[in-house]
């Protein structure tokens, strides 16, 4: 297989092409307009669809459209512009339109910095928008990630019609690495909801509108049903170490990485550190978590925002274990502060 | 002058009175002895046998009341 | 006896929820009209808006979306990229189009998308219950301008056909109204040539709709009638703003 060297969001881009996307519709945005630069040379050579929107909202509500007709279609913006986009993220969750939406994150509130953070954790794990939803969310740690978890995206997308969040900090969209090219999705789904035309059928309605009272409350109960449904299949996670830890550390996407290598020098100094990865943020692997608290004394949640998911870990643990958080914005932690956390927690604790 | 005939769906009728005003016959009116499922008055051809089926009524109608044939 | 009207196929047979008078349900039959002309029903795809025909999707007989408000032209731009030999439309009111979704319409129209879009002016909010909108005339009493609208609080009414077909991406640009029967005709040519310039390709077409609104402005459907003649029309001068030819 061919192994090339490609930026994050062009690996992402090219993953998300590879999938049989064929409408982008995007707002430029730092760190993540690589992905429209590189979907504008592509889609006019493949027979896609790429539009400028005019605004992050029509942006969000062209892939409404776009994803209405059965295509494979997606957008992506950084943390501002997802703050846009949640009208649009909250109408196409309600419609079951399966598509992807993609967050190369940088640091906030407000206009904030184009620094790599995580601070939108809450917002993509909590559904952002108005009413009762989720979107699946899921955190690449690398440029071979971003290819794989934008294919594997829409085959979640199109499984459960449901817009899946692939969330990135802007470290990722912008690193090179060198990745294996994955080979094309052939096989796709049939979407007999699409609004494409009524030839030879009834008509087709895409709707999030419910102005009874049952109805509105029945439409929040599938919803949820298929909510459960994702909980109980789609939960994942990576496990470094975690058999003996005494301390394990949590971490995703490019952060999981940096405290990998933490991780195995605490060990090299005898503290049994381990490490848990969420690769789906929403839902939360808190299963993954509970079984790598067996021989835990204490967790380290280490996030580059104010401290967000350790929310979800302490809801996972119940106050079994005591969750410590580490954290930076404007800055990614290094690994030599992690191991510094990590020995000065063991020594408190007496590990 | 050619005759006409004109059709009503009652149940529809909100009783605005366009059809009434723009037909040019002054053929329809409302049937003040009848009150519809919802709560009006509705259209009537008072007058039948002056419809020319012009369809003027069916073209201002906003709520498909009325049904035109023609001769 | 030869049937010379009657309910056409691209509407359903739901009853529409619109007060008595209002124009929506009459401009909806005039679409579907279009359509049965043309044989498009099952080539077309509508997007309703937020406002009182928010529920327009009961009433086409065709595939419909609904939209969050305003929104209707960015959807439609994507489903006509995907899509192209599809026949779109979008079914918009007032704050939908000119306040809420500006930005969306002007854009649809300075890309040259090519949808059909049906503006129904009727110079307030319907659904929510009569407030201001940007089509509301000078004077114009609602109940957030309760004293009448005041150039100099709220500025002047916003005239979206003579607007958009300043934009370059707009092929067909018209201004009609349903007051009377002759006007109603005009307003079904003009969609239907709407339809017929988004057939051909030649860009983006709008026909924007001066329509009654009965309940909202206090008066009777007959009066509301005749308040379009002598209150809109002066202002919003009716006919053809933009006609592209075919090159």
């Amino acid at each position: 297989m061919e192994r090339v060297l490609m930026k994050g969001n062009e690996a992402l881009a090219e993953g998300a092409i590879l999938a049989g996307c064929r409408g982008f519709f995007g707002y430029p945005i730092t760190p993540s307009s690589e992905i429209a630069e590189y979907m504008a040379r592509k889609m006019p050579k493949i027979g896609g669809v790429f539009v400028q929107a005019e605004s992050e909202l029509a942006a969000i509500n062209m892939v409404y459209g776009g994803a209405s007709t059965g295509a494979r279609v997606m957008t992506a913006s950084s943390s501002p512009g997802l703050s846009l986009k949640q009208e649009g993220i909250s109408f196409i969750s309600e419609a079951e339109l399966p598509c992807l939406i993609v967050n190369v994150s940088r640091g906030g509130p407000g206009l904030g910095g184009i620094q790599p953070a995580q601070s939108d954790y809450f917002q993509a794990t909590r559904g952002g928008g108005h009413g009762d939803y989720h979107t699946i969310v899921l955190a690449p740690s690398g440029s071979q990630e971003m290819m794989d978890f934008a294919m594997e995206a829409f085959e979640l997308a199109d499984k459960y019609r449901i817009p899946v969040m692939i969330m990135a900090e802007g470290t990722l969209g912008n690193i090179m690495e060198p990745i294996l090219m994955r080979e094309p999705v052939t096989k796709f789904s049939e979407k007999p909801w699409a609004t494409t035309g009524c030839r030879g059928r009834k008509p087709n309605i895409v709707n999030t509108l419910h102005l009874g009272n049952e109805e509105l409350e029945s439409r929040n109960h599938q919803l949820f049903n298929k909510y459960q449904i994702i909980k109980e299949n789609e939960k994942r996670a990576d496990a470094f170490l975690v058999e003996d830890a005494e301390i394990v550390v949590v971490a995703f996407g490019i952060m999981s990485r940096i405290v990998k290598k933490a991780v195995i020098e605490a060990r090299k100094k005898g503290v049994k550190a381990g490490l848990v990865r969420p690769v789906t943020l929403w839902p939360f692997p808190d299963e993954h978590i509970r079984t790598a608290a067996k021989n835990a004394r204490l967790f380290l949640s280490v996030e580059i925002s104010m401290g967000q998911m350790i929310q979800d870990i302490q809801l996972a643990l119940a106050g079994r274990v005591p969750v410590e958080f580490y954290g930076r914005i404007g800055f990614t932690p290094n690994p030599e502060e992690i191991l510094q956390e990590i020995m000065r927690l063991a020594e408190r604790e007496g590990l | 002058m050619a005759k006409g005939k004109v059709k009503f769906f009652t149940d529809r009728c909100k009783a605005c009175g366009l059809c009434i005003e723009f037909c040019p016959k002054d053929v329809l009116g409302f049937d003040e002895h009848t009150i519809n499922i919802l709560g009006y008055h509705p259209i009537k051809d008072l007058k039948p046998e002056l419809c020319t089926g012009c369809a003027i009524c069916g073209v201002v109608c906003p709520d498909l009341v009325i049904e035109v044939e023609r001769e | 006896m030869k049937k010379v009207f009657q309910k056409p196929e691209s509407l359903t047979d739901a009853k529409n929820h619109y007060c008595p008078g209002c124009s929506h349900g009459l401009i909806h039959r005039l679409i579907a009209e279009c359509m049965d002309e043309m044989n498009i029903r099952e080539k077309t795809i509508g997007i309703c808006p937020v406002g009182c025909s928010v529920l327009a999707y009961d009433y086409f007989n065709c595939d419909m979306l609904e939209a969050a408000h305003g929104r209707a032209p960015a959807i439609a731009t994507a489903i006509k990229r995907l899509l192209p030999d599809r026949f779109l439309f979008t079914y918009q009111g007032d704050g939908d189009l000119a306040s809420i979704g500006m930005a969306e319409i002007v854009h649809a129209s300075a890309r040259g998308e090519k949808i059909t879009v049906i503006f129904v002016n009727n110079t307030l909010y319907g659904m929510t219950g009569g407030q201001m909108a940007p089509t509301t005339l000078l004077g114009q009493v609602t109940t957030t301008s309760p004293y009448g609208r005041k150039a100099e609080n709220e500025g002047y009414p916003m005239k979206m056909a003579e607007l958009l077909s300043s934009n370059e991406g707009s092929a067909y640009i018209c201004r009609t109204a349903v007051n009377n029967p002759a006007n109603i005709n005009r307003t079904k040519r003009a969609i239907k040539k709407a339809f017929q310039v988004q057939e051909k390709g030649l860009g983006f077409s709008m026909v924007e709709i001066l329509s009654a609104c009965p309940t909202n402005w206090g008066l009777n459907p007959l009066d509301a009638m005749k308040w379009i003649e002598d209150n809109m029309v002066p202002y919003y001068p009716l006919g053809e703003f933009k006609v592209k030819e075919e090159q």
